[in-house]
């Protein structure tokens, strides 16, 4: 019993703090990492390289061209023909799978070229408006050859290929969206 | 001898590790006041349009920003559109193709984030996409939110 009493009045009452160190480690790294803040997001674009003058620049065929234009008011001319924007999607769609069947429309998925044009008073709203619908055809394109891959959708496909070169489904369907020149001396 | 080694064994040998927390929390905090990432003082207002076909930048070290909107003044009242490259706004637009092309020497594989507000005119784009190209910086990407419900 005296040994009992003895052991308890060697312990001083104390919380272990040897873990402290752990616990805020493990604290720093979690700030460490995940203070990445925001995300950017948005629309990726190349823009095409600066016009030699002496060199003309490749010619387009007419019927693979589908011409969007965007005026002041955000009214969209698709072929010169008054259109919305909602009609954009299936009408780029439309174009790119059409395989040479309509002479109206491209001859092939790979020579079809989407061309944007704006006015110079168009809203940057509207223009990412009609952007964004000429992508989604695309991104719609794309899911639709996924499945037909036996994947649920292009993202998942995309996920089981390493780079974007083994990437065959957008090898074959690039997306050839192209902003047209602006007008000089306007 | 015997002596000497009980000696030798009653000596406490281990660092002392109470203050090893505080020297962590300590770090901790810094590591929490400090990643405000160089903030910039934005002078114009980039009220950024909504879209569906969005991408997330992955490589935010390749990123540079560029915006583009009404310039705030005092009062809440909008100016005229103006354009804004780091803490500057730019006066004239070719000082856009030789901030860019230094900052391509720099950073070949650079992408431009043209962070423009909703209402900006197509023409300062156009001049400042003109600029882009001149200077050989052509992966662009047109900042977007996410539109609700996706």
């Amino acid at each position: 019993m005296a040994g009992l009493l003895k052991k308890k009045k060697s312990r001083e009452p104390e919380i272990p703090t040897s873990s402290m160190a752990d616990i805020a480690f493990l604290l720093l790294i979690f700030f460490l990492v995940t203070t990445t803040i925001n995300v950017d997001t948005g629309i990726g674009m190349t823009l095409p390289p600066e016009l030699d003058p002496t060199v003309e620049p490749p010619p387009v065929k007419e019927r693979n061209l589908l011409t969007v234009l965007v005026d002041e008011q955000g009214r969209v001319l698709l072929e010169d023909q008054m259109s919305s924007v909602a009609a954009i999607r299936e009408e780029v769609k439309k174009h790119v799978l059409n395989e040479g069947a309509d002479p109206a429309y491209a001859e092939s998925a790979d020579k079809a070229v989407v061309s944007i044009k704006t006015a110079r008073k168009t809203q940057y709203e509207s223009y990412i408006d009609v952007l964004n619908e000429a992508w989604m055809a695309y991104y719609e394109i794309w899911d639709a050859e996924a499945r037909k891959l036996g994947f649920p959708n292009y993202k998942a496909y995309r996920e089981t290929v390493e780079s974007s070169k083994d990437d065959v489904i957008r090898q074959r369907i690039k997306a050839k969206i192209s902003l047209a020149e602006p007008d000089e001396g306007e | 001898m015997a002596t000497f080694q009980k000696k030798a064994s009653n000596a406490k040998q281990d660092i002392p590790t109470a203050s090893l927390p505080d020297i962590i929390f300590m770090l901790l905090i810094f590591f929490m006041v400090t990643t405000v990432l160089r903030e910039q003082t934005i002078q114009v207002r980039t009220l950024l349009p909504d879209a569906d076909a969005i991408t997330k930048i992955e490589q935010r070290r390749l990123v540079s920003y560029i915006w583009i909107g009404p310039l705030k003044l005092t009062n809440n009242q909008l100016g005229e559109t103006a354009v804004q490259i780091d803490d500057a706004l730019i006066e004239d637009m070719p000082n856009v193709r030789n901030i860019m092309y230094r900052k391509y020497t720099e950073q070949p594989k650079l992408i431009v984030s043209l962070k423009s507000d909703e209402t900006s005119e197509m023409g300062v784009l156009q001049d400042v996409q003109q600029e882009l190209r001149k200077a050989g910086t052509l992966r662009i990407n047109y900042s977007a939110r996410p539109r609700a419900g996706n």
